[in-house]
């Protein structure tokens, strides 16, 4: 279908919420004040890892102004975390502290000052244990152990998996590649601090708002963690000022004004500090890799064997699932026949890592695009002719049994090599950096590949209900609501949900009124996270709107004495397209649709394909359609200083359909900004046991000055699972901009770096390296030594024909779907 | 958020004023004027006064003069007023450049360099909350009697992290205090003290009340910065050079570095090997040598330290080519001189 068919799918309109966000109207958490609003702060620890021998509230208790203290054991004694395979964390830490940063204690007070003052006066009693600070570290001392569960002493998760027979495949190949990686971890830095405001009523029940990306998780846990029916908790996201998947999790800071407020009668607010959400993180896991893949003489690959090492920090969170996404991602986007993945994520004494945008997968798709570039130089390849062959088939399975719908990453890299002049400056560069006496500065372009899977195709609990549901109900005043559990996060689902129904119902946008993420009111929604919000939301939103236009058309046909098939909605109007003097409007349209069936109120649902791979493990990776990217960057590198200044990145995004393109491209922008940060300077660093630079101001993240010109191209590739056609925009173009940087690098100075962030000291001490003629390198060497369990032996299924594509268990968009 | 200590704000509308409550209030009181560094002290309790003396509203404080053929600059002036001045932009360039890459384009229409010049000093073991030092252990700098970056050093190795500083160093510049006792002029190298914690060489109760620059004939200078980003950042390494020059040989010449030790070094050696010497890229390159010998950085800055030496180099290098107007980086000295 073309765009042309369309009336707002496809236009550059504004977000429904611009006008509040821009004018400071947009209440988020913090905003909200009620009466007897008490302020809420949480002590935490400053240990990395001790044993909590006593706690006294004492002195706390007697301070005046102070309406509440509680401890670990002012909670139900029942641990919880996001997946139900790691239930490791406390609200507030009972027996021993994990990470700087902890919570142990809360208190509720009659303002911020006198609530931080009353926290002072708490004393614990600690009894340290040795903190263990870095995947080696864990692994060396299984005498000390962070958790009592897991795969091993410190060991969270181990995964082992293997489809095909790898070694033949290397053992008959022309060139077999082993590197070794290391993406250190960062974090997601929303602009807005996490808060939430808990009221507990005198009815018994208890509403909670939160700046939280899933609703319906924190709903579901906060039942098993304060012990209380689900029917009377209400959760309300508040608009999310960025999450990034920070936000994810159920937080200790949610659960303690939920209890506090129970305890002093009064919403309890709190707010974190900007220290606090580096504490409560969530974020980027540092990843140690080894990747050894197989190639023939013309570049194609013959398998591929990774070994990912995740530090995991001091919980679970989605840990298991992070470790998962290291491995399975890589095959979508290039043909690997044979594939084998073993993977471990280690528990240390820092704050907990999770999900944060691409979730798992930046890591080896930074270690892969960097190998396949010094395959491609052994090879006497270009590296954007190499890749471009080996782009995996449309409609087919991966050798560990995931399925390709759509993929445009073929078209990406023309785009982009064309865009950006690839072949000049491959060959200009080069010439132009050797001159005699030429400037410090030498620049350089580099190209990289990936791909991100839009939704999750199983739900984080087991179950076999919607994954999202919408309700569109419209009425005589012609104005529609749309009910749905999706958050807004900033990346704009209210809006795409305002435009779906808009499209369907003919009306404008300004119409509608979405009324999103309150567990009262709206139907589920998993929630913000592995972008699946608008394929997921948007297909049911879609089927909801042609139910209701079905009811609104067999009512205005009656009117007009035509078939509802010859009726067309379009520019607030109900009527037939060649006799449209005749038209009613949508309010009238509306009025008939009452008096015709009652209410109008009807409901869309949405699960994915059924289609994880039929072994264990097979239920992390697949997805209904996977987004495609390409991106090239070019660079300045400064010999003398060792900075690497971007010039210039040009991206191209396969989003199957671009619903609304300057929303679309506002993603890729940010996914580029981000991808950016971790590859020149953001990472989470630790020093004698704390976090090293806990601010602002000395975490590192670029500004715009640091962000050059991105030049966005998309691609369209129209798939059959999403809404019209729509795949993700929202995490997978932060992927390749990271290895595209790296390759850029090499380039420019011949400065081969393996890890990330790729310092200005990196490149000085290759430059270094170098001119003693010794392998200009930078990276790690060593792997820690493990034992890695016996892979499950799949066959592989590579190149097989997709099945079930579009095949949803709540059935298909519906009419209005296909129009 | 973090939240600010109680204190009480005693607003003047003079010198006099500020001076007398100074002195009233001792040592529980401190100086405010733009606040952009004081005030997120204050919220980490690096500091913890029981009285603001607030400068903001001292008319007297703020401008740019001309004096004795030279600038004379109010330290209540805001960073954006000097940084776009045309007379300081004209006549002490380096000065404008330091100026405007300080912090962000907020945090310089609200800070003054009078706060520039008597910024407190920085360390990344101490510019962080209560309870991120109580975690670690206190250091010597606040609450606690040991150095972290150096353990068994008796003296705290806080960075001086002015950006203004070495540049007005290496102009020549004087400040104006005055106190309790009345007024006195002094070189601004006078100013400052190589210790970390007490950093400035003047009473608690004297106020700095303006930057006297000396007459510009003849002078050109430079600043080059080194820091992670092109804005917010302090630096972690500031090259300030003036060069006096008479037809192209070069007649007087002060090279000055910043956030490489607890004040302004200078590196006087190098200076001097300039003087009687053109500037071609063989000499640049003999000067930029020397010139790092003074910067003793330490590690507790954002970059490593050696790469901060390193970088004093060639920073002081590229300084140098751009008041030559050479080319920051290569060429020949055949090539060019
Ligand atoms: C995020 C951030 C980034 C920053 N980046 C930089 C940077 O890149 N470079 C840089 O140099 N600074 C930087 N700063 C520090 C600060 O913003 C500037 O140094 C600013 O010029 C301070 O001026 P102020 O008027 O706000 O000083 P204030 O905060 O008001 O005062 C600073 C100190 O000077 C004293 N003081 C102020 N005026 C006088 C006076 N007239 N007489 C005697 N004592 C006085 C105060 O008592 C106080 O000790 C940054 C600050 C922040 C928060
Ligand atoms: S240099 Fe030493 S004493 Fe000074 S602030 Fe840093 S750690 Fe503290």
């Amino acid at each position: 279908m073309t765009n042309e068919a369309f009336s707002v799918i496809g236009q550059p309109l504004p977000k429904i919420d611009a006008w509040g966000k821009v004018t400071g109207e947009t209440r988020y958490a913090d905003d909200l004040f009620l009466p007897r609003m008490a302020y809420a702060k949480l002590l935490r620890s400053q240990h990395p890892h001790a044993r909590i021998t006593r706690i006294d509230t004492t002195r706390a208790k007697a301070l005046p102004g102070v309406f509440a203290v509680i401890t670990g054991h002012d909670l139900p004694p029942v641990k919880f975390g996001i997946l139900p395979v790691s239930q490791d964390e406390d609200a507030l830490c009972r027996d021993k502290v994990r990470m700087v940063g902890d919570a142990v204690a809360a208190v509720a007070a009659i303002d911020e000052e006198t609530a931080e003052r009353a926290c002072e006066l708490i004393e614990v009693g600690y009894e340290p244990l040795r903190p263990l600070m870095s995947i080696e570290e864990s692994l060396a001392h299984p005498e000390v152990r962070i958790h009592e569960y897991g795969d091993g002493p410190n060991v969270h998760k181990m995964v082992a998996l293997q489809f095909g027979d790898v070694d033949a495949a290397f053992a008959s190949s022309h060139l077999v590649r082993e590197d070794v990686f290391f993406f250190e971890g960062n974090t997601h830095l929303p602009m807005e601090q996490h808060a939430a405001v808990a009221h507990a009523t005198a009815d018994g029940k208890l509403t909670l708002w939160s700046s939280t990306q899933t609703p319906h998780y924190v709903h579901r846990l906060l039942t098993k963690i304060l012990d209380m029916p689900g029917p009377h908790i209400r959760v309300i996201a508040t608009p999310v000022g960025g999450g990034f998947g920070g936000k994810l999790d159920p937080f200790a800071h949610e659960i303690a004004a939920c209890r506090l407020s129970q305890l002093c009668g009064r919403p309890v607010k709190i707010a974190l500090t900007r220290e606090e959400v580096f504490y409560v993180h969530r974020g980027r896991h540092p990843v140690l890799m080894w990747l050894k893949t197989g190639f023939t003489r013309d570049g194609d690959i013959t398998a591929s064997h990774i070994r990912t090492w995740l530090d995991g920090g001091a919980y679970g969170s989605y840990g298991v699932a992070s470790t998962f996404y290291t491995g399975v991602i890589n095959p979508v986007t290039y043909k690997m026949p044979v594939y084998k993945f073993e993977g471990a994520r280690i528990f240390t004494n820092k704050p907990p890592c999770g999900p944060k945008r691409g979730h798992g997968t930046p890591q080896p798709r930074f270690a892969l695009e960097c190998q396949l570039d010094k395959a491609a130089e052994q090879l006497g390849l270009d590296p954007a002719d190499m890749r471009r062959r080996i782009v995996a088939e449309p409609f087919t399975k991966t050798a560990n049994h995931l399925t390709i719908t759509t993929i445009g990453l073929r078209e990406c890299f023309d785009r982009v090599v064309e865009a950006c002049g690839w072949r000049d400056k491959r060959a200009q560069f080069p010439r132009d950096n050797a001159r005699p006496n030429a400037p410090a500065k030498k620049k350089g372009i580099g190209i990289a590949g990936s791909a991100y899977m839009t939704g999750a195709g199983t739900a984080i609990y087991w179950n076999s209900m919607p994954h999202s549901g919408v309700i569109v109900r419209a009425d005589r005043s012609g104005g529609v609501a749309v009910l749905c559990g999706a958050t807004d996060i900033g990346q704009g689902s209210d809006s795409i949900l305002a435009y779906l129904v808009a499209e369907v119902l003919g009306i404008d946008p300004k119409d509608i009124r979405v009324h999103a993420a309150d567990t009262d009111l709206t139907p589920v929604d998993l929630g913000s996270y592995s972008s699946r919000v608008t394929l997921m939301c948007g297909v049911a939103a879609i089927q909801a709107a042609g139910k209701l236009r079905q009811a609104i058309f067999d009512a205005v046909a009656k009117k007009l004495e035509v078939g509802a098939d010859a009726l067309a909605a379009r520019d607030r109007k109900v009527g037939v397209a060649d006799d449209w003097e005749k038209a009613v409007t949508f309010a009238q349209a509306a009025e008939l649709g009452e008096a015709m069936h009652g209410v109008l109120a009807f409901a869309g649902s949405y699960a994915p394909p059924k289609r994880a791979g039929k072994y264990k493990g097979g239920g992390v990776g697949p997805s209904p359609c996977y987004s495609y990217s390409a991106s090239a960057v070019e660079v300045t590198v400064d010999e003398e200083t060792g900075e690497v200044h971007l010039d210039d990145i040009w991206i191209a995004h396969d989003v199957g359909r671009a619903l609304n393109p300057l929303l679309v491209e506002g993603q890729v922008e940010g996914s580029v900004y981000m991808g950016i940060g971790e590859a020149l300077m953001e990472g989470q660093i630790f020093r004698k046991g704390l976090h090293k630079q806990p601010s602002m101001l000395d975490y590192k993240s670029p500004t715009t000055l640091e962000t050059p010109e991105i030049h966005t191209t998309l691609v369209e590739t129209d798939d059959p699972e999403g809404p019209f056609g729509a795949k993700e925009a929202g995490q997978g173009p932060l992927l390749p901009v990271i290895p595209a940087i790296a390759n850029a690098i090499y380039h420019a100075v011949g400065v081969r770096i393996d890890e990330v962030p790729i310092s200005p000291e990196m490149v000085l001490k290759g430059l270094e390296l170098k001119r003693q003629g010794k392998p200009a390198r930078i990276g790690r060497e060593k792997l820690p030594l493990m034992h890695w369990k016996d892979p499950l032996a799949v066959e592989s299924a590579f190149g097989q024909p997709a099945e079930d594509v579009a095949v949803r268990p709540f059935g298909d968009a519906g009419p209005a779907g296909k129009k | 958020m973090m939240r600010l200590p109680p204190f009480k704000y005693l607003p003047s509308r003079s010198v006099a004023d500020a001076v007398k409550y100074m002195s009233d209030h001792g040592s529980d009181a401190m100086l405010v004027a733009g606040g952009t560094d004081l005030y997120p002290n204050l919220k980490r309790r690096q500091f913890e006064p029981k009285v603001l003396v607030g400068l903001r509203g001292v008319r007297e404080l703020a401008g740019v003069r001309p004096a004795d053929g030279g600038l004379t600059i109010g330290a209540g002036t805001t960073l954006t007023r000097v940084a776009t001045h045309p007379d300081v932009r004209r006549d002490y360039p380096a000065l404008a450049t330091a100026a405007g890459l300080v912090s962000s384009p907020q945090l310089r229409n609200m800070g003054t360099i009078g706060g520039n010049v008597c910024v407190d000093t920085r360390c990344n073991y101490y510019n962080q909350s209560h309870a991120w030092r109580k975690a670690i252990g206190f250091c010597m700098k606040k609450d606690g009697d040991i150095c972290l970056v150096a353990p068994g050093s008796p003296r705290c190795w806080a960075v001086s992290s002015s950006d203004t500083a070495p540049v007005l160093w290496s102009l020549g510049a004087s400040v104006r205090l005055v106190g309790p006792d009345g007024e006195r002029v002094i070189p601004i190298s006078a100013l400052y003290r190589d210790d970390g914690i007490e950093y400035l060489g003047k009473r608690r109760d004297e106020v700095l009340t303006d930057i006297v620059l000396p007459p510009a004939d003849g002078w050109k200078s430079a600043y080059l910065k080194l820091r992670r980003r092109g804005s917010f950042d302090f630096p972690v390494l500031g090259v300030a050079v003036a060069v006096r020059l008479d037809g192209d040989v070069v007649r007087d010449a002060r090279i000055a570095l910043g956030a490489v030790a607890s004040t302004p070094r200078e590196s006087t050696e190098a200076a001097r090997l300039l003087v009687g010497e053109r500037l071609t890229i063989d000499v640049i390159t003999r000067v930029a040598d020397r010139a790092a010998a003074p910067s003793k950085p330490l590690d507790n800055t954002d970059f490593t330290h050696p790469y901060r030496k390193k970088m004093t180099r060639v920073f002081v290098g590229r300084a140098l080519r751009q008041i030559a107007g050479l080319p920051e980086s290569g060429g020949s000295s055949e090539e060019i001189a």
